[in-house]
């Protein structure tokens, strides 16, 4: 298909990356995520602290950058549905989990504050899933694959592939759990919705996940190898 | 590639991207699909206030523009915060490792 065609078929309209908006939530749910995300991001200044090299923190901010433009295109998928990257994964296997929590809180609070993609109450539900839960089982997930793969610690793409697409799965069932206990929709209905949607999208998420580190592997290998070994 | 070029390379690649984003898809996401299909979409509450809506930068006539400025913005403001924050995380911790 050629871009002209492409541009026929899709008409010219925003990006509509939507993350949890205000209403979708309890107040309650709202403020207990709150809670986690910022116990978890107080964990994760102090463990960076300790481990974070200067050398380091361009890479933080170009893979930032990369995400934030990256969550603004969404590729259908089946069904009317389109799905974004999350990029917790990507972010977490090369810089590791915790810088990886910084590096995704800081893209989903610019969404909110300067977007106005997802709701400030809801923030810190959108930090707990797409910053915290995502970019830790995107991690420790890539972690326990690849040593089923061999003993070396060195970058597999296709455990990458396997650790991005759980990390989605995780983030929406985290999602629907929020949404069924806040009273939105009853979990035995949200769980399964969610769950297969993002089963789907899983999937892109897991190609952009493996392209982009495939493309940093090529282009700078030390990065990918001296991030592994600083975590 | 130079180290030292490489994260200007890669700024520029994220700014590129955005370039693509009024090719990006209309269709609802999952969260939306489901909120949609379940009925409870309504629920959800417009912002107290807007600064770029749904990355679109107002003020620009052309809405492709408008989005591919809104997001190049957004890249910009996000590896800066990213960048200022992870230096002032990485030097506070090692003044640390040397008093």
């Amino acid at each position: 298909m050629t871009i002209a065609n492409f541009l026929l078929l899709v008409p010219l309209l925003s990006p509509k990356t939507i993350h949890i908006p205000d209403g979708f939530l309890s107040l309650g749910t709202a403020l207990a995520a709150w809670l986690l995300a910022i116990v978890a991001l107080a964990y994760a200044v102090a463990r960076t602290n300790r481990e974070l090299g200067e050398k380091q923190v361009p890479l933080m901010g170009v893979m930032a950058a990369f995400v934030f433009a990256a969550q603004m295109l969404n590729f259908p998928v089946a069904g009317g549905t389109s799905g974004h990257l999350i990029g917790g994964a990507l972010v977490a296997i090369l810089l590791g989990p915790w810088a990886g929590v910084l590096v995704m809180t800081a893209v989903v609070a610019v969404q909110a504050l300067l977007f106005q993609d997802g709701g400030l109450l809801a923030l810190g539900a959108n930090i707990l899933n797409m910053g915290v839960i995502a970019s830790l089982v995107g991690y420790y997930l890539y972690i326990a694959i690849q040593k089923l793969w061999s003993k070396r610690p060195r970058l597999n793409l296709a455990s990458a592939f396997a650790a991005a697409w759980c990390s989605v799965f995780v983030t929406s069932v985290a999602c629907a759990v929020q949404l069924g206990v806040s009273g939105t929709s009853p979990i035995q209905v949200a769980l399964p919705a969610m769950a297969t949607v993002h089963a789907l999208i899983g999937l892109g998420e897991g190609a952009i996940t493996v392209a982009a580190l495939a493309f940093i592997t090529a282009t700078r290998p030390d990065l990918v190898a001296s991030s592994r070994a600083a975590s | 590639m130079s180290k030292k070029s490489w994260w200007i390379i890669g700024l520029i690649i994220a700014l590129a991207v955005t370039l693509l984003s009024p090719l990006a898809s209309p269709w609802p996401d999952g969260l939306e699909r489901v909120a949609e299909d379940q009925g409870f979409i309504a629920l959800a509450q417009g912002s107290l206030y807007e600064v770029i809506p749904d990355y679109v930068l107002p003020l620009v006539a052309n809405e492709a523009v408008a989005t591919i400025l809104g997001g190049m913005i957004g890249v910009l403001v996000v590896f800066g915060l990213t960048v200022g924050a992870g230096y002032m995380i990485s030097r506070r911790g090692a003044e640390q490792k040397t008093s």
